[in-house]
């Protein structure tokens, strides 16, 4: 068989799942297993081996659900990417949740992965990590002992290394609606459509009572080894949307950041990239400012 | 110590299968040597190329990336299941025939299975959107053009055959 070897628990509760993950943290440590989009091929190439697997599968009663408030949308840990990318009400929250998941892998695999589990994940290419952190979002963390909420700043530790604990379950992330007019793009370039990113940015665009931008922040991907935040209302902050001045931007974002080099591109390339696409970005959600959020 | 193993139930293109596997055996391993059903091939085993693609509850899902303990108590539907209720060759399979939308064949039962669920979300694609459809699988014989063509032509046999 592919798989190593490891114990299996297949909770029908929170209280049980993060009991058993209590429980297995003193021997050698379990990983969950949501949608297993990321964890299944790990294990199939015998990268990892956890002593066990905690199944979350069982969970849909408590954790596949997608809550919009006034302020905030919070996405459970059994959400499927195919359904954060379809809900209508998520979409009119908060657009760039579904234009973000479009660029997660393929169809089949939103099918089955999930948004939180993308989060929890964290890759460096990975999509959803980058929309958690612009979108001021929250993760919600329980374990047998209480529960807390990690902010999207302190979540992400390093490449494949979130603040989850041994013995805590991710059990939903929440994600802020950003006040005013809005507007959001998520694009990025990868070698192959639905393969890993190259480079890739979330961007969101205010508008101010004068309707002009009041505040530009994109979050990017893969040009480090966790998702990088560039606030760039210095460059277009106080102009109109629709002639802001992206390219002083582009030149803002590339001075933020410090890409490295690897097998698919150059250090050089990815730093172009992200003057491209910074400008690529701030058109698009320049252009959709709307109505976000309000009544 | 011997590993321990789970009994699971499927519906497989409609017919009640039992197996009694490990935790870690792949829903694709156990579609081919538990239950017989060696019409899902496995490729790469590891999400990238789509040959495993099965129908899990109705959607497409790679089943080299879920054990099958996982999924029990679910409906599965694999290449068999898109054939005609008699047998024959299916909407989709035609379509795949008539335009020469495979060569070596071992692709097509992630294809067939994919454009499958997609034609009934989706009856009347462009071309475009059947490209995007078909994005998750891979095909090292036709060069794909073929493939779209069938996509498209499994889209016309629907609407023929449609009551």
């Amino acid at each position: 068989m592919k798989p190593p070897v490891f114990d299996y628990h297949r909770p029908v509760s929170v209280a049980e799942a993060v009991a058993m993950l209590a429980a297995a943290a003193e021997r050698g440590g379990a990983k969950v297993l949501a949608g297993g989009q990321s964890l299944v091929p790990i294990l199939n190439m015998r990268l990892a081996a956890p002593a066990a697997l905690v199944d979350i599968n069982r969970l849909a009663e408590e954790l596949a659900f997608i809550e919009v408030g006034p302020d905030r949308v919070r996405v459970g840990a059994l959400t499927r990417h195919a359904q954060t990318e379809a809900s209508p009400i998520a979409f009119a929250a908060l657009p760039l949740l579904r234009q973000a998941t479009r660029q997660v892998a393929h169809p089949t695999i939103r099918n089955r992965g999930t948004t939180l589990g993308s989060i929890v994940h964290a890759d460096p290419a990975g999509e959803l990590p980058a929309v958690l952190l612009v979108l001021d979002g929250e993760v919600e963390l329980a374990s047998a002992t209480g529960t807390r909420v990690v902010p999207a700043a302190e979540f992400f530790l390093g490449p494949l290394e979130s603040a989850v604990r041994p013995d805590e379950l991710a059990v939903a992330a929440s994600f802020a609606i950003p006040p005013g007019r809005t507007g959001t793009a998520f694009v990025e370039v990868s070698r192959r459509a639905g393969d890993y990113a190259l480079c890739g940015l979330g961007l969101v665009v205010r508008l101010g009572e004068d309707d002009r931008i009041c505040s530009a922040r994109a979050a990017y991907i893969s040009v480090a080894g966790t998702p990088v935040l560039v606030d760039l209302t210095d460059a277009v902050g106080g102009q109109p949307p629709d002639g802001a001045d992206w390219a002083s931007a582009a030149v803002l974002a590339q001075a933020a950041v410090d890409p490295e080099a690897d097998i698919h591109a150059t250090a050089d390339y990815r730093r172009h990239l992200v003057g491209v696409l910074t400008g690529r970005a701030g058109r698009a959600a320049a252009a959709a400012t709307v109505l976000v959020g309000q009544s | 110590m011997t590993e321990p193993s789970y009994e699971v139930s499927l519906s497989v293109n409609g017919v009640p299968l039992t197996a009694n596997v490990p935790a870690r055996r792949l829903l694709s391993d156990t579609l081919r040597h538990e239950l017989g059903q060696t019409g899902t091939h496995v490729g790469c085993e590891h999400g990238v190329c789509g040959a495993c693609t099965v129908l899990l509850d109705g959607q497409p899902v790679r089943s080299c990336l879920l054990f099958a303990v996982t999924v029990d108590g679910q409906a599965v539907t694999t290449m068999e299941g898109c054939r005609a209720p008699d047998g024959a060759l299916g909407p989709v399979q035609r379509a795949f025939m008539e335009c020469h939308g495979l060569q070596c064949g071992f692709c097509t039962p992630g294809f067939v299975t994919t454009v499958t669920a997609f034609l009934r979300d989706n009856p009347a694609p462009t071309e475009d959107e059947a490209r995007e459809a078909i994005g998750g699988n891979l095909c090292r014989c036709t060069g794909y053009q073929n493939i779209v063509a069938s996509v498209l032509r499994a889209a016309e046999i629907l609407r023929e055959e449609s009551p």
